[in-house]
């Protein structure tokens, strides 16, 4: 026989599984290029570009023609008016994000805003009008401020979003590879197989992780280095740290693949499974916004999920450029994750 | 010398309401450098059975001791030294057959190189060909090849045969009839009666759990005391209307039973049972339409032992 570790049952398990999963076109593609496509479509969504100017609308009645004159001098508000009920459609809709309405109390004249103050856009729509008002009745700033603008690559949305995707497509891809492959394999009954020669079972779950974290390679690559070219994506960090993230994130999503496919008995089975698990991750580990935005009564059990400290210490690395030291509570957690559903997943393990 | 597999008094029951009791009290031995034939129809409990000599289950209660050893505290080395193919196993399509073989070979300490496992299955032009571009029968003889590329002293085949065609199946019997040369083991299942009559030194004859008859095939049909069947039809209507037992006290004919388009005689001696039998027939006024003598086989042992036919396991029915 030719080289020992070659003929190990370790490296030739990994080497089936790398050459089945080279041999696959199509899982090749979308394990690839998904990950590449929520980033470009999202990046260009959510770009960082000046504030546009804000739509308001002025309820027509008396004193409206003023009023709109008034708030037309703004270069930042785009005005249109309209009846009362013209102007609640247009705030529904969202085509305006506040009515303006001149209305006179007691004989004295003033202003009611209209806006939807759990919108962003509204919020500010009322402070911007509010101001172009009060300063044209002649309000003077008692002190004198300046305005310096910066936006800092690091701190926009597509900066706190390629962590978000690493850790999501670590997540993907450790479940749906490492569960897929093995419910397959104990359908075609070669799990049986095997379970009839010598091979130790160690040997097999081994290579199964081992194969998912070379996939995951070229996957952050290629993430990494199209965020930087298309969007200036830098990482504050240690590409070492984000290394080590991504080895113990395979291995985290490796266990739990292994675990949530331990049993089942049909691809339906296994891809209800998955779906189960995946969805309160997607949701709530903070991959497209801060999971810091659920209420705080839910904050315990998101930290507990095994997406959130991944990408949680991803951001802190890349974003913030942590050490090892800093995100030694996450790694904790990972490993943990990892660790546990490795044993539970061998021990209720189905091979037939 | 130890057997290569010795079973006593094997059960297997699987849970459920009501229990399934697949196997019943199993007692057989395997001698080494010999093939034994599983036979029966598909629920038999020969499946169950070798399952449980390969340790990929667990008897309810008994013992299986392979080469010597004890399953619940020597199967690491009993894997080394047994090769498996099973039922059904459908190996990775997108693997080569060489890299099939390596896989396999990885597990065992020793072994033979895997194009040498290749050759003994004769698919070298096949070495470097996906699993996917097979046809049935190479499929089944790279499943061969993984059980042998370990070396195995004793190899199991369940029904190795089974969906394949002619061509296919004398192939893998020459592969079988090699290994045993070597000086090999074979235990395999077939409901193939003429494969185990070629194939096996000794058969075991399955049916609902139990072994109804353990011999070489030779002596089986032989014990039968009638080696020969006359195999008749009457025409159209009037063969439902003869009686089950047509036939059987004709002089020379030890017993009668219906077969699908047939009336099957066993016959001790065929040149006093035909004349009389045309006899019976001309004085009913029936019109023979067809008559053929054939040699007893294996599957008239199995009627004879299970009264019923081999095949009629899908619907349970006697016909």
């Amino acid at each position: 026989m030719s080289s020992s570790w070659k003929m190990h049952p370790v490296t030739q398990l990994f080497l089936a599984r790398f050459r089945e999963f080279m041999r696959e076109p199509e899982a090749v593609f979308w394990s690839y290029v998904f990950p590449l496509v929520m980033m470009i479509a999202l990046g260009l969504a959510f770009r960082s570009e000046p504030m546009e100017a804000i739509s308001i609308v002025v309820q027509d009645g008396p004193g409206s023609e003023v009023l709109k004159a008034t708030l037309r001098e703004s270069r930042m508000l785009i005005v249109s008016t309209g009846t009362e009920a013209e102007c609640r459609q247009q705030l529904r809709a969202g085509q305006s994000e506040l009515i303006a309405v001149a209305e006179s109390m007691d004989g004295v004249s003033g202003y009611r805003f209209v806006f939807d103050p759990t919108r962003p856009g509204s919020v500010h729509a009322r402070d911007a009008v509010n101001d172009v008002l009060q300063r044209a009745a002649g309000r003077q700033d008692p002190v004198a401020t300046t305005d310096l603008a910066v936006t800092e690559p690091g701190s926009r949305y597509i900066d706190f979003l390629v962590p978000g995707l690493i850790g999501m497509g670590l997540m993907a891809g450790g479940i749906w590879g490492v569960g897929f492959a093995i419910v397959d394999m104990r359908i075609r009954q070669v799990l049986k197989r095997f379970l009839g020669t010598p091979m130790k079972k160690s040997h097999f779950v081994a290579a199964m992780m081992f194969s998912r974290m070379v996939f995951m390679i070229p996957e952050i690559i290629i993430v990494l280095l199209v965020s930087r070219i298309a969007f200036g994506v830098v990482n504050h960090g240690s590409y070492l740290n984000v290394l080590l993230l991504i080895a113990l994130g395979a291995f985290e999503f490796a266990g739990i693949g292994l675990l949530i496919a331990s049993r089942a008995k049909t691809l339906e089975a296994v891809s209800g499974l998955m779906n189960l698990s995946m969805v309160p991750m997607w949701i709530g580990s903070g991959i497209f916004f801060s999971a810091k935005r659920f209420p705080a009564f839910a904050q315990p059990l998101i930290e507990l999920l095994p997406l959130t400290p991944l990408i949680a210490a991803l951001r802190h690395v890349m974003q913030e450029g942590a050490g090892v030291l800093q995100i030694l509570p996450e790694l904790g957690l990972i490993t943990l994750w990892g660790a546990v559903t490795f044993v539970v997943a061998i021990r209720v393990f189905r091979w037939e | 010398m130890t057997y290569a597999i010795e079973c006593r008094q094997l059960t297997k029951t699987w849970p459920g309401k009501p229990p399934v009791e697949a196997v019943r009290g199993i007692d057989l031995q395997v001698e080494q450098g010999t093939c034994f034939g599983v036979l029966g129809p598909n629920g038999a409990g020969k499946t169950t059975t070798i399952e449980i000599c390969e340790g990929l289950l667990r008897a309810t209660s008994g013992d299986a001791f392979v080469l010597g050893k004890n399953w619940a505290t020597q199967g690491d080395e009993i894997r080394q030294e047994i090769g498996i193919s099973l039922q059904e196993t459908r190996l990775s399509e997108k693997l080569t057959v060489l890299e099939t073989l390596t896989l396999f070979r990885s597990f065992y300490r020793s072994g033979m190189e895997p194009s040498e496992a290749i050759a003994k299955v004769s698919l070298q032009e096949k070495a470097n060909a996906r699993i996917k571009a097979l046809s049935g029968g190479q499929r089944q003889r790279v499943a061969v090849a993984t059980a042998l590329v370990g070396n195995p002293k004793l190899l199991f085949l369940d029904e190795p045969t089974t969906g394949l065609d002619p061509q296919s199946r004398r192939d893998l019997w020459r592969i079988i009839t090699e290994f045993r040369e070597g000086g090999g083991t074979v235990l395999l299942t077939t409901h193939y009666m003429d494969e185990a009559e070629r194939l096996c030194d000794r058969v075991a004859i399955f049916d609902h759990g139990r072994i109804l008859a353990i011999d070489s095939p030779q002596k089986l049909i032989a014990n039968l005391g009638a080696q020969h069947v006359v195999v008749f039809a009457v025409s159209g209507d009037s063969m439902s209307s003869l009686p089950e037992d047509f036939g059987a006290n004709l002089p020379g004919v030890n017993s009668a039973r219906v077969e699908s388009e047939h009336r099957c005689l066993s016959v001790r001696e065929p040149h006093m049972a035909i004349p009389a039998l045309l006899a019976l027939i001309n004085e009913r006024k029936l019109r023979l339409t067809s008559l053929a003598t054939r040699q007893a086989t294996l599957e008239d042992v199995f009627v004879h032992f299970a009264g019923h036919a081999l095949n009629d396991d899908e619907t349970g029915a006697v016909r």
